[in-house]
């Protein structure tokens, strides 16, 4: 057991340093000049300069990057060109409305898209199956922006029921932040639960054709009994772990999202910075959402093995 | 025929995605306005007998945009498509095939995969001129490792049947194993992938013209009609919704088109994509 964690937990590391070394070669590979970049598009030539000198640009690649690295792993993510300020605390101020999009999102697909892949599995082949996985492959190819704005319009122009746009932190108002977060959590959480619930009905069909689920119903156990003790418990760990490879699509509709409903969250901020060439920014955007979510599977990884002792790769 | 008509999903998703492709070529011929053409006079006006979609903020006519914008499209989900399962699958290949390389390139994979796509591809645009080509380069990129990882477990299936075993034990070049005996029977579940990779290469285009990131606004571009779009949603709610409609169309086509094919050539693998 100690020793599958610890080596889930040396795992990551390669990962975060092929993340590391990509972010950092995106900008030392790229046609311009990294520290003209870096110095913003207003610098003068001194700027420039100084920029260089301080953080090494003229120096080997190879060293650079170690520097870099090192600076990385005592929690230094650099400073915004724009204003200075260090990019761990930029990031870290606009974690909130993201973190809270992304668990209401997760949470709404998951309650629509578990039973629906369920009962499409179930009934694989027949009508319902085809009427589900329909509307999935609908909801699955729907611009979260045409959702959004055709929901923007609907809920609060037409009928005003739910605010626009825009965010309450959780602090200050709770209803207020739950009512601004609904029409975004379920414009980006359509594309997700239709996502979801074509990964549920594959993983459970495979579940289903397994030996076992066989010997269930020869041995003269009712339909809902295989399905609920035998299919779904065995289902659940592949559906967990997909789930869980999901989040990288879903931190991109979040990007998305935000920009639709001008929720001040990570995804403005990344486009922010780009607007303004800070890429330190963008650079620690990159860094934190990649490791929050291999921090993430990590840890589904090690709950699973907690629970089922058969989970030992 | 005989097989077609068994798949009736095929036929529709491919006739609609045939029609769009079709309007989207004959943009020069059939668009009614130069979509660049501004006509401040005529801005924001609704849907009407001469501009059938409406026109935008610059009084530019929304139909036109939206056909000329098609052609982006295709141009993005065909190029990335192409070179991502291209690319992913040579180096799948390799990684499947020469266990020496397997670790280092499946560990280079996992951190890319890491990386959500989109934001990578907002930091390499952030970085480089927007240009068709950078756009493409930056939606191709994360595809990759999925096609890699598809790849290599199909290698890795297939390097230990006899009929491979039995072409190394005859002594038959690498090259030639690998190309003329693993390849071909990789190639439907490739196929498949290219399809849902072209889908999600149009919808990432999008979001990225909807961010200020993607194509230049000189080209139009679903994605930067409807970012151009969106500031004016509630007066011109047509300069967002034609195109929108457009876009949805063609990804949906391009994936129920790919889940047809991947149900016709092999339904085993129907569950794993």
């Amino acid at each position: 057991m100690g020793g599958f964690i610890l080596r889930r937990l040396l795992a990551t590391i390669p990962v975060m340093l092929v993340v590391a070394i990509v972010v950092f070669l995106l900008l030392h590979l790229s046609p311009g000049d990294p520290a003209a970049i870096i110095a913003g598009d207003n610098a003068t030539d001194a700027d420039i300069a100084r920029v260089r000198a301080t953080l090494g640009l003229d120096r080997p690649l190879i060293e650079q990057f170690l520097l870099w690295l090192g600076a990385l792993l005592h929690g230094d993510f650099g400073r915004s060109v724009f204003n200075q300020l260090p990019v761990w605390g930029l990031v870290t101020q606009r974690m909130e409305p993201t973190l809270a999009l992304a668990t209401m999102t997760m949470g709404f697909s998951i309650l629509i898209a578990l039973p629906l892949g369920v009962i499409a599995a179930w009934k694989a082949g027949t009508w319902i199956d085809h009427l589900i996985m329909g509307v999935a492959v609908l909801a699955f190819s729907a611009p979260v922006f045409l959702i959004g704005y055709g929901e923007v319009y609907e809920f609060s122009r037409v009928w005003h029921l739910l605010p626009v746009q825009g965010y309450t932190p959780i602090g200050q108002d709770l209803a207020g932040w739950f009512l601004h977060l609904v029409q975004p959590a379920i414009a980006l959480g359509l594309v997700f639960a239709a996502l979801l619930a074509r990964m549920t009905r594959s993983t459970m069909l495979d579940v289903l054709n397994e030996d076992y689920i066989r010997t269930a119903r020869a041995k003269g156990l009712g339909s809902r009994a295989v399905l609920l003790r035998h299919a779904l418990r065995n289902a659940a760990v592949p559906i967990v772990t997909t789930i869980g490879l999901g989040i990288a699509l879903l931190i991109g509709g979040v990007v998305v999202t935000e920009s639709v409903f001008a929720i001040p969250g990570i995804g403005r901020l990344t486009i922010e910075a780009v607007t303004q060439r800070d890429y330190p920014v963008i650079q620690g955007v990159i860094l934190i959402a990649s490791l929050v979510y291999v921090l993430i599977n990590l840890a589904i990884d090690v709950a699973y093995a907690f629970l089922d002792p058969r989970i030992r790769y | 025929m005989k097989t077609l008509r068994r798949h009736p999903r095929i036929v529709f998703a491919g006739a609609l995605l045939l029609i769009l492709v079709l309007l989207s070529l004959a943009a020069p011929v059939i668009a009614p306005f130069d979509p660049l053409k501004l006509d401040v006079a005529h801005r924001l006006r609704p849907p009407s007998a001469e501009h059938w979609f409406g026109t935008d903020a610059y009084g530019r006519d929304v139909l036109s945009r939206t056909l000329w914008g098609g052609r982006i499209s295709l141009v993005i989900a065909v190029a990335v498509a192409v070179f991502a399962t291209g690319i992913g699958t040579l180096i799948g290949l390799v990684a499947g095939y020469f266990r020496a390389m397997d670790a280092v390139l499946m560990r280079v994979m996992d951190g890319l995969m890491a990386i959500p796509g989109i934001l990578l591809a907002v930091a390499m645009l952030s970085l480089s001129k927007a240009s068709v080509r950078t756009v493409i380069i930056a939606i191709m990129i994360p595809e990759i490792p999925r096609v890699v990882r598809l790849v290599r477990a199909v290698v890795l299936s297939l390097r230990e049947q006899t009929f491979v075993q039995g072409a190394i034990t005859a002594g038959t070049r690498t090259p030639a194993i690998l190309f003329r005996h693993i390849l071909p029977n990789a190639l439907t579940p490739i196929s498949v992938q290219a399809t849902y990779i072209a889908a999600s290469a149009v919808l990432i285009e999008a979001y990225l013209g909807f961010l200020g990131v993607g194509t230049p606004p000189e080209i139009p571009s679903w994605g930067n009609i409807i970012a151009e779009g969106r500031n004016f949603i509630l007066l011109a709610i047509w300069a967002v919704l034609f195109p929108g409609l457009f876009l949805g169309t063609m990804v949906l086509a391009i994936n129920v088109l790919g889940d047809g094919i991947r149900d016709m050539l092999d339904p085993r693998i129907a569950r794993r994509l």
